[in-house]
């Protein structure tokens, strides 16, 4: 068993109201230092058998498929260690 | 002849299935229930994609009704002309399914709106606005939390030159959608999605705040007479 980790965010030119309200609330908590926050989601697959290249490319299929909305989404795919 | 038949799709979630049927039935049209489940339109002339949380909005809105087996049957069906609409979460299926390009995304303002919306028909060169005015300001209600449309800039400036962009929002933007963009149409019109639900205004009776829904349901069956 492996395990692969898909990132989906939003990508770059797409609002995300989420991030930028968090980044407003983090100010009020005593927290600085931070310009801006994006917010997204990230899928853990347990693979059966070992996270070689043709498993990377299924995984990357159903990224493609249905973990993330590629008009409005851009996402990674990289096997945990 | 026969009454003209619309199909009414019902998901796991879908709430406005049963005003979506009344209004087909109120303007002389036969409402056909459609279920997820079903490899089966039933030979319906139109169909109807309600709103609601179908499949639990689980993942992002519409993203799973999308693989259901009624679309295997709905897409390819609308690729060769026949004519949907999909009001709030069915236009979110619609853009997931790629019957409609760009995609709905959190409201700007994060808060779910529930409201009556002014909103102008921008187009009326499609199946499911034909009996409406080109310009004609009409009042619908809005109820979403996901309905803030975007797109790319291509996409954007080819729906606006392409006059695909069929319901525009007017006297404020509820969710921060660009361009005020309601609704919109694919490229040959038998494909409508928005955002406001027609299906709730239909009848005075139950406080709607206009009848001016039923001018798209008029419109389907003006479509399919004059076909």
């Amino acid at each position: 068993m492996a395990r692969v980790i898909v990132d989906v965010m939003l990508k770059p030119e797409i609002l995300d109201p989420q991030g930028q309200a968090i980044a407003r609330a983090l100010p009020r908590l005593g927290f600085s230092g931070v310009a801006a926050v994006r917010q997204g989601k990230r899928f853990e697959l347990e693979v059966e058998g070992p996270a070689d290249d043709a498993a990377l490319a299924e995984v990357r299929k159903m990224a493609e498929t249905l973990l993330a909305n590629t008009v409005i989404e851009d996402y990674t795919v990289r096997v945990e260690e | 002849m026969s009454a003209a038949r619309v199909g009414v799709v019902t998901f796991p979630g879908t709430l406005d299935d049963q005003d979506a049927a009344r209004a087909v039935h109120l303007v002389g049209a036969q409402a056909v229930p459609l279920w997820h489940a079903d490899h089966d339109l039933k030979g319906v002339d139109a169909v109807f994609l309600p709103g609601g949380f179908s499949y639990g909005d689980y993942l992002r809105c519409g993203a799973i009704s999308r693989f259901a087996p009624i679309m295997e049957e709905l897409v390819p069906a609308a690729g060769a002309g026949l004519p949907v609409i999909g009001t709030c979460n069915g236009f979110q299926i619609l853009c997931e399914a790629h019957l409609l390009p760009g995609a709905l995304t959190r409201n700007a303002s994060l808060h779910y709106v529930c409201r009556d919306q002014r909103v102008r028909i921008e187009q009326t060169a499609t199946a499911w606005t034909n009996a409406f005015d080109q310009g004609q300001e009409i009042v619908l209600p809005v109820k979403h939390g996901e309905g803030r449309y975007v797109a790319s800039d291509e996409t954007l400036a080819a729906l606006e030159a392409g006059g695909h962009v069929v319901v525009r929002y007017v006297g404020g933007n509820p969710n921060g959608s660009l361009n005020d963009i309601a609704g919109i149409r694919n490229e040959a019109g038998n494909v409508v999605g928005l955002m406001p639900h027609p299906e709730h205004a239909v009848e005075e009776l139950v406080g709607a705040p206009s009848t001016d829904g039923l001018g798209f349901f008029t419109s389907i069956l003006k479509n399919l007479v004059d076909a």
